[in-house]
């Protein structure tokens, strides 16, 4: 595959964690515009890939390219067009729905955050604080906020987790939207069956190798 | 920066009520001072600047231990590292509003001083600017040793272990410089500790403002 065409090249990846390994000689090739699907148990390297990708942390083995920039050198290049939908919401508690977005979008510029907070349908609340907000809500926040910065590769870690029925189909929605848009999307999740609908490939890792 | 800066404020304004409890600790810590020297009042006055630096760093701790707590809580820093944004950013406006709170709280306790310790002075400026100077000597490394302990079981210790020995030279310079303007100055000797303490600011916050990507990235 032309280098150019790449949104994502990983080659060898691996991350210790103390004298365990968390991921193993991962390596993939991912094309622009396409969605990935990160599958596996419990454990398995999903969330240390994607933390890697997105340059939360580093790889101790191995590298990576994301949009063409190394995740070792090149990370603030990487997070110009990426966002990550982690474990953690990324939330200040003390603060509203809508203060929480006027900060991400004040360093980055990005979408409005009411129209944002209407698309994952927390408007009503948007002036609530988000101590108040149940896990699916924060989980719908946390979604607005990776929408916000409009990502051209975006990494959602168990997007569906904590969410109602109406939640599940909002990622789906968004995730197609993406999509349609030209951003490339991982998404790790246990939610297999409801994604191969709209995943283009699947990665399978086991014991922190792909399967 | 601008930015940053909002964000602090914002975060400070929510926790306001944690602002007037760490003034109360600072203000009875003065109190408390003034009954272990008794009721001399010439002793009191001149032991006035110290107790004042002292109940300033004290406090300093609590608030410097807690600028952190909201960023850690939801890793939400960690959320801002993900944008891109330059980590010096993040530093420069937290140590920023770290020390803007510092110099309120200073300015809080002057009066505390001047009342329990007959500590008045007409030199208002000078006492300011020095107030400025040293609350920005503990922000700096405050700031950067906070980030570095707030993951710690042991922060609240941890803490001012690691920033007490590193800013003895803003604790004695403040004190003398204060001490000089509220007792007098005939020899003009607190210039030269205004002196050090503007070059321990330099310093300070330019390395810390390096080192601080350093301590917060994986």
């Amino acid at each position: 595959m032309p280098m150019e065409s790449l949104a994502i090249d990983a080659s060898h990846l691996a991350r210790r964690y103390g004298r365990r390994w968390g991921l193993v000689d991962v390596s993939f090739q991912l094309a622009r515009g396409k969605v990935m699907m990160v599958a596996g148990r419990n454990g398995s390297g999903k969330t240390t890939l994607l933390k890697i990708l997105s340059t939360a942390i580093r790889p101790d083995a191995g590298g990576a390219l994301v949009g063409g920039f190394d995740v070792k050198t090149q990370r603030e290049e990487i997070r110009q067009s990426t966002a990550l939908l982690s474990h953690y919401s990324y939330l200040y508690e003390s603060l509203s729905a809508l203060e929480n977005l006027e900060i991400v979008s004040r360093f980055i510029g990005g979408q409005p955050p009411p129209a944002v907070l209407e698309r994952v349908g927390l408007f009503d609340r948007a002036n609530d604080p988000v101590s108040t907000f149940s896990a699916g809500m924060r989980k719908r926040l946390s979604f607005a906020r990776v929408l916000l910065q409009r990502p051209a590769i975006a990494f959602l870690d168990e997007p569906f987790g904590q969410l109602d029925p109406q939640g599940f189909v909002l990622v789906e929605e968004v995730v197609a939207e993406l999509k349609r848009g030209g951003a490339t999307v991982v998404i790790a999740t246990h939610q297999v069956e409801r994604l191969a609908r709209i995943a283009d490939v699947q990665l399978t890792l086991e014991s922190g190798r792909v399967a | 920066m601008i930015a940053a800066l909002r964000k602090e404020f914002l975060l400070q304004w929510r926790t306001r009520a944690q602002a007037v409890a760490i003034f109360v600790f600072g203000a009875t810590s003065l109190l408390l001072f003034s009954f272990a020297i008794g009721p001399n009042a010439a002793a009191l006055r001149q032991h006035a600047a110290g107790f004042l630096w002292l109940g300033l760093l004290l406090s300093s701790t609590l608030t410097l231990s807690e600028s952190f707590h909201a960023e850690m809580e939801n890793r939400a820093l960690e959320g801002l590292l993900l944008l891109p944004v330059s980590p010096r950013v993040l530093y420069y406006g937290k140590a920023l509003a770290n020390t803007i709170q510092l110099v309120v709280l200073g300015i809080a306790l002057v009066p505390v001083m001047v009342v329990l310790y007959d500590a008045g002075t007409t030199r208002i400026p000078t006492i300011l600017l020095i107030i400025v100077l040293g609350s920005a000597g503990i922000s700096a490394p405050g700031t950067l040793y906070s980030a570095m302990t707030s993951q710690a079981r042991a922060k609240q210790t941890l803490l001012p272990l690691l920033l007490f020995p590193l800013i003895v030279p803003v604790l004695l310079a403040s004190v003398k410089s204060t001490s000089l303007a509220i007792l007098g100055d005939p020899m003009e000797q607190g210039r030269s500790w205004v002196a050090l303490l503007i070059a321990f600011n330099g310093i300070y916050w330019s390395l810390c403002g390096l080192l601080f990507d350093r301590v917060v990235e994986d």
